[in-house]
């Protein structure tokens, strides 16, 4: 068996307990109140770290490109109140313009 | 199709569209990295993870050995497990369901979910299905087409895909935050992560933000 196959099976294969193994904690370890306030802030934890790590790196080296402008005009949509795929839409459009014609 | 029910749908498409295009990226890379069209198809069929398909081609492509791309993708892989943890009890499903919940249990279908808890726990739960299913649908066929060589399409971001996703995230995160307290603890970890991205390893400063609400809120 190469290296490759390797990689692949074991990858997979841990990438799926890793996933299961979460579904399988018992309900009742869950149900305490400061589990559910810690449950509310963990999203928004989460998500924001994705925002600025997707917005501004590039494998692991930090990096200022045109997804700066992207970002830049979701976030005015959002303060516009805007609907979720105009954010989307909007953030791509003027990121796309700026990559190909700046 | 209820308005709650459409609007749900409509940000699981966006999702799953926007983020499943990345397939391309990460098919042509694989391939690129010496792994096989069969191979980068296995990766996003059964690992189904992003971060992780792409530390594991990464790390063999830089000649690393099989245990370290393994590790550095089961790494990533992490808060895949998190996420579990905060769904299971939201979508109650068990045996062969749960199988499938937990395969399609990524950042994704999770942000999504959360993004519903506004519209109540059904538009949780049809977020996360939508969107988990979605994004494997997509993310499969895209890689499929990225590891047959399409490059034709080329580089993402000329379509402003690399843009596309961070702004989904940003548009998920942004109704939670209602006060100052939820604004501060947003932008906190959001440069927490950046700071830590060239000093961690790729995906551990995003799950290390979890452990800073964690400590927020049993301090609170």
């Amino acid at each position: 068996m190469t290296i490759f196959w390797i990689a692949t099976i074991g990858t997979s294969l841990v990438a799926f307990l890793l996933k299961y193994s979460g579904h399988s904690v018992p309900e009742r370890w869950l149900s305490h109140p400061k589990i559910q306030k810690i449950n509310a802030l963990i999203p928004i934890a989460l998500l924001s770290a994705l925002v600025s790590v997707q917005s501004f790196s590039e494998k692991s080296q930090l990096m200022i490109d045109q997804r700066l402008v992207g970002l830049s005009a979701a976030i005015i949509a959002l303060m516009l109140k805007a609907p979720f795929p105009v954010v989307v839409l909007s953030a791509a459009l003027s990121s796309a313009a700026v990559y190909n014609w700046l | 199709m209820s308005k709650v029910a459409s609007a749900t749908f409509r940000d699981s498409l966006s999702v799953s569209l926007t983020v499943g295009a990345y397939g391309v990226a990460f098919g042509a890379a694989a391939v690129a990295n010496g792994f096989s069209v069969l191979q980068s198809c296995l990766l996003s069929l059964l690992t189904f993870s992003g971060a992780s398909q792409f530390a594991v081609i990464g790390v063999i492509g830089a000649g690393g050995s099989a245990i370290s791309g393994i590790a550095t993708a089961s790494l990533l892989g992490v808060r895949n497990a998190l996420y579990g943890v905060i769904m299971a009890p939201r979508l109650q499903v068990k045996g062969w369901k749960r199988v499938v919940a937990a395969q399609v249990t990524i950042d994704e279908s999770t942000g999504v979910a959360l993004g519903q808890e506004p519209r109540g726990v059904d538009a949780m739960r049809q977020g996360f299905w939508y969107t988990g299913i979605g994004v494997f649908i997509f993310w499969n066929l895209f890689t499929l087409a990225g590891a047959l060589g399409a490059q034709a399409m080329g580089d993402i971001r000329a379509f402003g895909l690399d843009s596309a996703v961070p702004a989904a995230f940003l548009g998920l995160v942004w109704p939670r935050l209602t006060g100052n307290f939820e604004r501060v603890l947003a932008v906190s970890c959001a440069i927490f992560a950046i700071a830590m991205t060239p000093i961690l390893p790729a995906g551990l400063p995003i799950i290390a933000t979890a452990f800073i609400a964690i400590a927020v809120g049993l301090k609170r």
